[in-house]
């Protein structure tokens, strides 16, 4: 169980904020070479952890809005959602036991 | 856990993909760990010029690419998290066999000797309002972050290549460049000072420093500089502050285990790579103050490979 998934600004509201589980929002881009390193550990991260956090991308590029909306200034940034609140957010690659901790957080 | 590797290699700029290309080729199967911020420094800058091969130049991030894949095709492993603390046993008998232990969390992995090349680490300004604001307006890459800065102000800190580079690329985004400097001229190449020098977007604050970077609501809104000589202070209204003031040596897991210098860099016994523990070589910016170069790098990796095929050919059988 459990592979990130990708959401937008038109789906943010009810993938994201209304979401009955905690999830996890990789604000991402193309251009970002750190992204790619985080990717391939969101998507191991997903398997193990996928029945207690979703994790979701959301590409900075596309969805301008929501990345205002956050004041998204580095990527990547990675903010861990509750209830529809952002709780808590980490920026730049970080090692796999970093990302953990900030799911747990919310958990 | 009780498997014992042949070599392992920490780091993964220019010097760790050189040593795996060189030591998967000689059979040895190296594991790379490469840590999150794999391909090294690299990977957060643009065209790569000075490269040799490469006429027109190459991306960073895609020559590093390159150098993975080639290690990979000659069956070099890869695992993509940071180390968090290793064993390194020395025997003080040189040719000695041990087995060193290298943990990530948890798993721990051995082998008989280990390629040491973390590369060197941004090094931040230490003023009030940088922690803080990191990710909200203080940047340590511009190729990252610049992005998010289109039409505004930036302010760049440093005087070496590196901050010549960010201030130029960051010219494509922000209305205006300013680079804080403390001394009265640049220690950058005159080639990549003379780029800067010429942009329109760019202007400098020469002999400053920035004392305290200033924010309101959650992000940065200026900086206040000191003026070196006078000592007068200012504000300068900015959104982001992008710091390349040099780098320091990624050494602290070695620290007690392999000897450093006095600025925490690893001693190897030159020409070769050997560190002060048999079966443990270093190589890169982790080594190198001196050239810092992709290519030095990439030379010293290639070397200790070298040192790790002889010593593990030296080794008697237990």
């Amino acid at each position: 169980m459990g592979a990130t998934s990708v959401v937008t600004d038109a789906s943010f509201a009810s993938d994201v904020l209304q979401s009955d589980k905690p999830v996890l929002v990789d604000f991402w881009a193309e251009w970002c070479a750190p992204c790619r390193k985080v990717d391939i550990l969101l998507e191991e991260i997903a398997s193990e952890m996928g029945d207690k956090v979703r994790i979701v991308k959301l590409n900075i590029d596309d969805n301008p809005e929501t990345t205002r909306a956050y004041r998204v200034m580095s990527a990547p940034t990675l903010t861990v959602f509750k209830d529809g609140e952002p709780v808590q957010s980490i920026v730049g690659a970080r090692p796999k036991s970093d990302l953990v901790k900030l799911i747990e957080s919310a958990l | 856990m009780d498997e014992v590797r042949n070599l392992i290699i920490i780091g993964s700029g220019p010097a760790g993909y050189t040593a795996a290309i060189y030591a998967a080729r000689a059979n040895l199967t190296p594991l790379v760990i490469e840590g999150v911020e794999s391909g090294g420094s690299l990977m957060t800058t643009t065209e790569v010029e000075n490269f040799p091969g490469f006429a027109d130049g190459i991306m960073g991030p895609e020559l590093m690419d390159a150098m993975r894949k080639q290690a990979e095709r000659f069956g070099a492993e890869f695992v993509t998290d940071d180390v968090t603390r290793v064993e390194l046993v020395n025997t003080g008998v040189p040719g000695s066999s041990a087995h060193h232990t290298v943990y990530v969390g948890e798993t721990a992995y051995r082998a008989k000797a280990v390629i040491l090349c973390t590369g060197s680490a941004w090094r931040p300004l230490g003023v009030p309002g940088e922690q803080e604001y990191l990710g909200h307006g203080v940047s340590s890459c511009a190729t990252c972050d610049g992005f998010f800065f289109r039409g505004k102000d930036v302010v760049v800190v440093g005087g070496g290549d590196s901050a010549m580079e960010e201030a130029t690329f960051l010219t494509r985004f922000a209305s205006k460049v300013t680079i804080v400097h403390r001394r009265d001229e640049f220690r950058a190449s005159k080639i990549m000072a003379d780029r800067a020098l010429a942009n329109d977007k760019i202007q400098v604050e020469w002999n400053s420093v920035v004392e305290e970077i200033l924010g309101d609501d959650g992000r940065v809104t200026g900086v206040r500089l000191r003026n070196v000589h006078t000592g007068a202070t200012k504000t300068l209204a900015t959104a982001g502050v992008f710091v390349a003031i040099g780098h320091d040596p990624r050494s602290t897991l070695f620290r007690g285990q392999v000897e450093l210098d006095e600025n925490g860099y690893v001693k190897v016994q030159s020409p070769s790579t050997r560190t002060s523990v048999p079966g443990v070589f270093a190589a890169g910016d982790l080594v190198d103050h001196t050239y810092r170069q992709a290519i030095t790098a990439a030379g010293s990796g290639c070397a200790a490979a070298l040192d790790a095929e002889r010593f593990l050919a030296t080794l008697t059988e237990d």
